[in-house]
């Protein structure tokens, strides 16, 4: 038994749900109790869909369970088939169902409904969400791809290639599809098949008539395209376009294996981000304390961005996806930290506290986490809420993603200029040490929590001092000698809080009882970077 | 599925239909999201899967980072292959829990589907934990599964496992009211109570050690109309229940106040005194909303057993007309008053048959559907105009001063929608 408050992922039917929902023409029979239908609000509220997710629930009650639970599945699936016709059903239990053990696939096959019902099999108490994802996906394109097609000799031919990925629930997954096709389109490249999102049974059936696939979010397609380039033969690229440097090394894999000019997409300047990184405003950006978790998609996407496009320091960076942990411990390596595996929210708040970054990337959690210590956020990676589904056009991915990475991920930070003038104008009452940037609206009230709050730092200086505290001894901090408090009021005020904070951390670890001004210079060459 | 059993039409000329099949509804876990705010020493652990914890989030939208009083212990693959005893694993878990918050006095153990379907023995547990943990805390267990509770029937159950717990009374001469109530409603209906010269105490109370004694000859008054196994737990004690309907609206809240006066021997000059300043504010402030809501088609999807008294306060007060009115579950005793004051011919449904209930909703074009979440977008973009019902259950609706807030909620919709010229 596991203790949860929050959870980053859904049980596995929920990502059957995800597809599902992306999809037109297909039906789900879950079997599952009173109740699972909340589900249906995660579309309709967070997602704001326009439709019920075209999802039938048995909705066994206790009553029920005296009776003849497999019966009332047949009568539903058979129920579902007569209302809503679709091309195909999937068919499956919830971690209840799972538990009475009737056998979906085997009760819904005995119906010899006219089209195609494929079974899931989704253990609700191992696996997670985007699994279930992957898991229907895959067991679709099996069961639905058809068999090997002879495509046309490549000379000459403008080639075609399946988009394989965007689902309901996914986050910008909408404008992330609309940026992609832009690129290809101007690539010359033909989209043969957009699946999940938009795909209906039939078109999954016309899946290997494309040259090759391109998997935007591994989570969910990988599986689907390892076994297109099994049963017909396409190779794919997984080069997930979010930033300029990963854009532009997709188009470059897309274009090599279309064989076509990757120029028309890349020449000029196709982003503004590096336009932006460069101009003289984002110098204090530089070497800032980043903190990045997610899905593993977007956290390694995001902490290249940060790292390399917008000259941000990595101190953290992890992602609940433990199937990707391989790839997001190595990309921590390089920045030589140690990567945070973990699907406890407590944890990530621990190597937040522990990181003591100046900037936190991450997901609605890790929102509440950053409001709670005080530190600018913004939100990267699923699970989000309704505010993450916006209507503006907002990708994450190709050149405009790359655009609206920086607003995003800079935002948050105090812009520079406001930053000097503050420096300025600080005896003004309008403008001292703890006033927070305009638009990071909300300070860190004083309720009383269970979890060890951190002190109110200013989000411009943050302390690079570790928050935790160790015991009640570790808590003792100098007092400050006259001298050095005045110095102290020299430094400028934007570095003042972090210098406190270092001549602090200094004397506690040497157990200094005072500190002076010779203290408060040693801190500083000792923690100078 | 889908057998529509009509039943005889009650004295009043309403009709009763049950109706089977797919329902969309939540489960009684649901009712944890209002129970902690109310109950504030109380933890609710919900002993489940990952599902559970993804509903409960889902419902508590962002409450659920201000370190909430509620959790999930998931039920995951050793604990069901055998290779972790269940009940060591649960008593960890606890123990990890009152360590992380020891200002907790009372500590629910909530069984889910998972859980009541391997028939893991929460009651057991919460004996041996009660015994453990006490005196500081108490460990009760209630059910909040969708096999057997829908949405609001889980504070039934929670308040259902208190009642055994409550102390003796010595005397007979108070007042129990039964049901959660926003504290500012609570704090109005006990102001009136003690100007009608009634000693009132409530269940629930706001900390586990002011629970309310109670014993033989304690009369309660039912606040809430979901609380069916809450009631039947009173009765065993002794308690009587004044029959009363429920105080939605002027004219509810008066008659529900009066079914009390009337049992106190409260003498009816005083009543009226007492109660004349709040009918005559909620009658002036309903009659800001008459206009909106009078003559229109309301239609209730079946969500918190709330329906009935809602349909009564809109058809009577506000001169609304009732297409429909679903109701997951209809307690004929506790709903007797509030039935006949239904107008004749109303059709009322238990139960719920989805797709049957959507095509009958859509053929009427009503001009307000009541229904959940997972329905009222669909149903806006079909032109329809909706109010989301588990609003009901999160706002202060009962009473005199909260009149005119319900028929708003109503309104609201209406209102937007003749606004917006998009």
């Amino acid at each position: 038994m596991q203790l949860t408050v929050w959870t980053y992922e859904g049980p596995p039917h929920i990502g059957a749900m995800r597809v599902a929902t992306a999809m037109e023409g297909l039906h789900y029979v879950l079997h599952a109790p009173q109740g699972d239908t909340y589900a249906d609000l995660l579309f309709t509220m967070i997602e704001r869909r326009a439709k019920r997710p075209p999802v039938t629930y048995t909705t066994f009650q206790a009553r029920d369970l005296g009776g003849d639970t497999a019966a009332l599945f047949k009568d539903v699936v058979a129920a579902a088939y007569e209302r809503f016709r679709p091309q195909a059903m999937i068919v499956g239990a919830s971690c209840t169902a799972e538990l009475i053990q009737d056998d979906p696939g085997g009760l819904a096959k005995a119906l010899g409904l006219p089209i195609p019902v494929i079974p899931l099999e989704l253990p609700a108490y191992q696996k997670k969400e985007n699994w279930g994802a992957s898991e229907t996906f895959y067991r679709l394109v099996r069961a639905l791809s058809g068999t090997p097609v002879e495509r046309a000799p490549v000379d000459g031919r403008r080639r075609s290639c399946n988009l394989l990925g965007p689902t309901a629930l996914g986050f910008r997954h909408r404008d992330d599809l609309i940026e992609i096709r832009a690129i290809l389109d101007r690539l010359g490249i033909a989209v043969n098949v957009v699946a999940p999102s938009g795909a209906t049974p039939a078109d999954l059936g016309q899946l290997g008539e494309a040259d090759f696939n391109i998997v935007l979010y591994p989570e969910i397609a990988r599986a689907a395209a390892q076994f297109l380039e099994k049963a017909h033969g396409q190779p794919f690229v997984e080069t997930v376009p979010i930033g300029v440097g990963a854009t532009t090394r997709f188009v470059e894999a897309v274009a090599t294996l279309a064989g076509v000019d990757p120029a028309p997409v890349l020449a000029g300047a196709p982003s503004r981000l590096p336009w932006y990184s460069r101009s003289v405003d984002s110098t204090y950006l530089t070497g800032k304390r980043v903190f990045v978790f997610g899905d593993a998609t977007h956290a390694l996407a995001i902490a290249r961005v940060a790292a390399h496009e917008i000259g941000f320091r990595l101190v953290g960076l992890g992602t609940y996806t433990r199937e990707f942990a391989r790839e997001v411990r190595a990309e921590a390596a390089l920045h030589g930290i140690e990567a945070t595996i973990t699907d406890d929210y407590l944890d990530v708040e621990a190597a937040i506290q522990a990181a003591a970054p100046e900037l936190v990337l991450g997901t609605q959690m890790e929102r509440h986490v950053a409001k709670r210590l005080g530190i600018p956020c913004a939100v990267i990676s699923a699970p989000v809420h309704v505010q993450d589904f916006p209507a503006r056009h907002s990708p994450q991915m190709g050149f405009e993603g790359a655009n609206v990475l920086f607003d995003t991920l800079v935002h948050p930070l105090m812009m520079g200029l406001e930053e000097h003038l503050l420096g300025m104008f600080r005896d003004d009452p309008e403008f001292h040490d703890g006033a927070a940037p305009s638009h990071l609206g909300h300070r860190p009230s004083d309720g009383t929590h269970a979890v060890g709050r951190a002190p109110a730092a200013s989000p411009l200086a943050p302390a690079p001092a570790p928050i935790r505290i160790e015991g009640e001894a570790a808590i003792q901090t100098a007092s400050w000698a006259p001298d050095a408090e005045k110095e102290l009021k020299k430094i400028p005020f934007f570095v003042r809080g972090k210098a406190r904070a270092n001549a602090e951390r200094y004397a506690r670890e040497r157990r200094l009882p005072l500190i002076t001004l010779e203290t408060l210079y040693d801190a500083k060459a000792h923690f100078s970077r | 599925m889908n057998a529509h059993a009509p039943l005889p039409a009650t004295e009043c000329g309403v009709t009763v239909r049950a109706e089977h099949g797919q329902r969309a509804v939540f489960c009684g876990l649901t009712g944890i999201v209002w129970l902690h705010r109310k109950i504030q020493d109380a933890f609710f652990l919900v002993v489940g899967s990952r599902t559970c914890a993804h509903l409960i989030q889902s419902a508590a939208g962002v409450m659920i980072f201000a370190e909430p009083r509620f959790a999930t212990a998931i039920i995951d693959e050793r604990d069901l292959a055998g290779l972790a005893d269940m009940n060591e694993e649960l008593d960890r878990v606890v123990t990890r829990l009152i360590e992380r918050r020891p200002d907790i006095r009372l500590l629910f153990l909530v069984g889910s589907c998972p859980s009541e379907v391997i028939k893991l023995d929460l009651s057991r547990a919460a004996q041996r934990l009660s015994r453990r943990l006490a005196p500081d805390v108490r460990v009760l267990n209630y059910s909040g599964s969708g096999i057997e509770t829908t949405f609001t029937q889980g504070e039934d159950a929670c308040l259902a496992s208190l009642v055994p717990e409550l102390p003796e009374a010595a005397g007979t001469d108070e007042l129990l009211v039964v049901g959660a109530l926003a504290d500012v409603v609570e704090d109005q209906f006990a102001r009136l109570f003690s100007d009608l010269g009634i000693a009132a105490r409530f269940l629930p109370a706001r900390r586990a050690g002011q629970m309310p004694a109670i014993g033989r000859g304690t009369r309660f008054l039912l606040a809430q109309p979901f609380l069916a196994d809450t009631a039947r737990a009173l009765e065993e004690r002794g308690c009587q229940r004044i029959a009363a309907p429920f105080p939605l609206g002027a004219e509810g809240t008066t008659e529900w106040l009066r079914t009390a006066a009337e049992a106190f021997g409260v003498d009816p000059a005083r009543f009226e005194a007492v109660t004349a300043p709040g009918l005559r504010r909620s009658r002036q402030a309903l009659a800001a909303y008459a206009e909106k809501l009078v003559g229109k088609r309301v239609f209730f999807f079946p969500d918190s057993q709330l329906e009935v008294p809602l349909a009564r306060f809109l058809s009577r007060e506000m001169g609304a007309d009732l297409i429909e009115v679903g109701t997951p579950y209809l307690h004929r005793g506790h709903l007797a008053a509030e039935l006949e004051w239904l107008p004749s011919g109303t059709a009322v449904v238990e139960g719920q048959s989805l797709d049957d209930g959507l095509d009958r909703c859509r053929a009427a074009r009503p001009d307000l559907t009541v229904c959940g979440l997972g329905l009222a977008n669909p149903l806006e973009a079909e032109g329809l105009t909706t109010k989301w019902s588990i609003e009901l259950l999160f706002t202060p609706i009962q009473g005199y001063e909260q009149a005119g807030d319900l028929a708003e909620l109503f309104a609201r919709p209406l209102d937007r929608r003749a606004r917006l010229e998009v």
